[in-house]
């Protein structure tokens, strides 16, 4: 699918004018979060796969490339193809792969 | 202002809900049969729900002047066990003779599972034997790129035509493929774990307005009702064409609903 450019009907002063607070409030929450960590209780063994799978979709934020969202979201995405039989104790998803 | 929220769990919510959302302009809703938040211990209790879905929900609905559709199926996260699932789907005939069901949803996988998989499909037959449409569940989280390329794949096999199946909750790396292949896509606006009526508004201004529509899928869970007509103020306040607005929350899906006899709205 061809994806459409330019298909935002604002100026980029308008997107920034319009969103740059709501979104400077979510990245200092992001960095919130992160120092929480910092200063949590350490836990024994290697670190979270979800901590690690943050900092490698921050590092996407930040890479000047396009498509930000997509890429985020596929980095944490289940990329194998195997199917289990069963979903017996395991419900629920975790937001990225284990 | 009027808009369609073609899905939501009612069953989930209060009926001060019913009376914001007319408020806010919604004149009809369509409901699919979902996951409890329990698993339900016989295929009885699915019947009750069922019962629940195809004749107090539209009642209760019409009492604000909103028309209630649903969708029913055995839903995924209780589709693990084919037995059972097998016992449920037994009884799903009988309801489709009701005026108010539109089609077969929301199915589809969850966990990626060969016995979920095995449901899908019998589900699938099941829409195709008695000509209904289809809603399908997409995975959340990491699990729903690699499932919704399954339940595609699943779909594709069918007879079904793909402009008579909606494929729900797409993201950013779904979206594209889900209308390629033909199929319509449902963006679900969710507080935590989907799309923000922000990102909802910025996939139209990315893939266009065809074949696509929007949903609360409010339930129990941190879900809002009123999701919808807060994408329609998002879309708006950037300056997009109360025309476009209208035709992602009220035409797109009046056009896909449409193809069931059943569905009838007043605009």
């Amino acid at each position: 699918m061809t994806e459409l450019t330019k298909s935002c009907p604002q100026t980029r002063e308008q997107v920034i004018n319009m969103y740059f607070l709501e979104h400077r409030a979510k990245l200092l929450d992001v960095a919130a979060f992160l120092d929480r960590i910092d200063r949590a209780q350490p836990t024994p063994g290697a670190d979270d796969f979800r901590e690690v799978a943050l900092q490698h979709a921050v590092a996407v934020l930040i890479d000047g490339q396009p498509h930000r969202v997509k890429r985020i979201l596929e980095l944490l995405s289940d990329s194998t193809t195997d199917m289990p039989q069963s979903a017996y104790g395991m419900k629920g998803a975790a937001g990225a792969v284990r | 202002m009027r808009y369609i929220d073609p899905h939501i769990h009612m069953v989930s919510r209060t009926t001060d809900d019913y009376q914001r959302m007319a408020q806010s302009g919604c004149i009809a809703v369509t409901e699919p049969a979902f996951w409890a938040g329990f698993d339900r211990s016989s295929a009885q209790g699915f019947a009750d729900y069922f019962r629940q879905l195809t004749e107090y929900e539209p009642r209760r609905a019409a009492l604000f002047g909103i028309k209630h559709f649903t969708w029913l199926c055995i839903n995924p996260k209780e589709a693990d066990d084919p037995g059972f699932a097998r016992e449920v789907m037994s009884i799903i005939p009988e309801f489709l003779k009701c005026d108010t069901v539109l089609g077969i949803g929301e199915i589809g996988l969850n966990k990626n599972t060969k016995n979920e998989l095995i449901i899908l499909e019998e589900q699938i037959a099941l829409a195709e034997k008695h000509n209904q449409l289809v809603l399908v569940h997409t995975p959340h989280l990491e699990d729903k790129r690699k499932g919704t390329r399954i339940i595609m794949d699943a779909l594709s096999a069918s007879h079904i035509d793909a402009g008579r199946i909606l494929i729900d909750h797409v993201e950013e790396h779904t979206v594209a493929e889900v209308l390629d292949r033909g199929f319509w896509a449902g963006m679900t606006l969710y507080p935590d774990t989907k799309m923000t009526p922000q990102r909802a508004t910025d996939v139209i201004e990315m893939y266009g307005s065809e074949r696509i529509w929007m949903n609360s899928a409010g339930d129990w869970g941190c879900s809002d009702p009123l999701a919808v007509p807060k994408a329609r103020v998002e879309m708006s306040r950037r300056g997009h064409a109360m025309s476009l607005i209208d035709k992602v929350t009220l035409e797109n899906p009046i056009t896909f609903l449409s193809q069931s006899p059943n569905f009838k709205v007043t605009v």
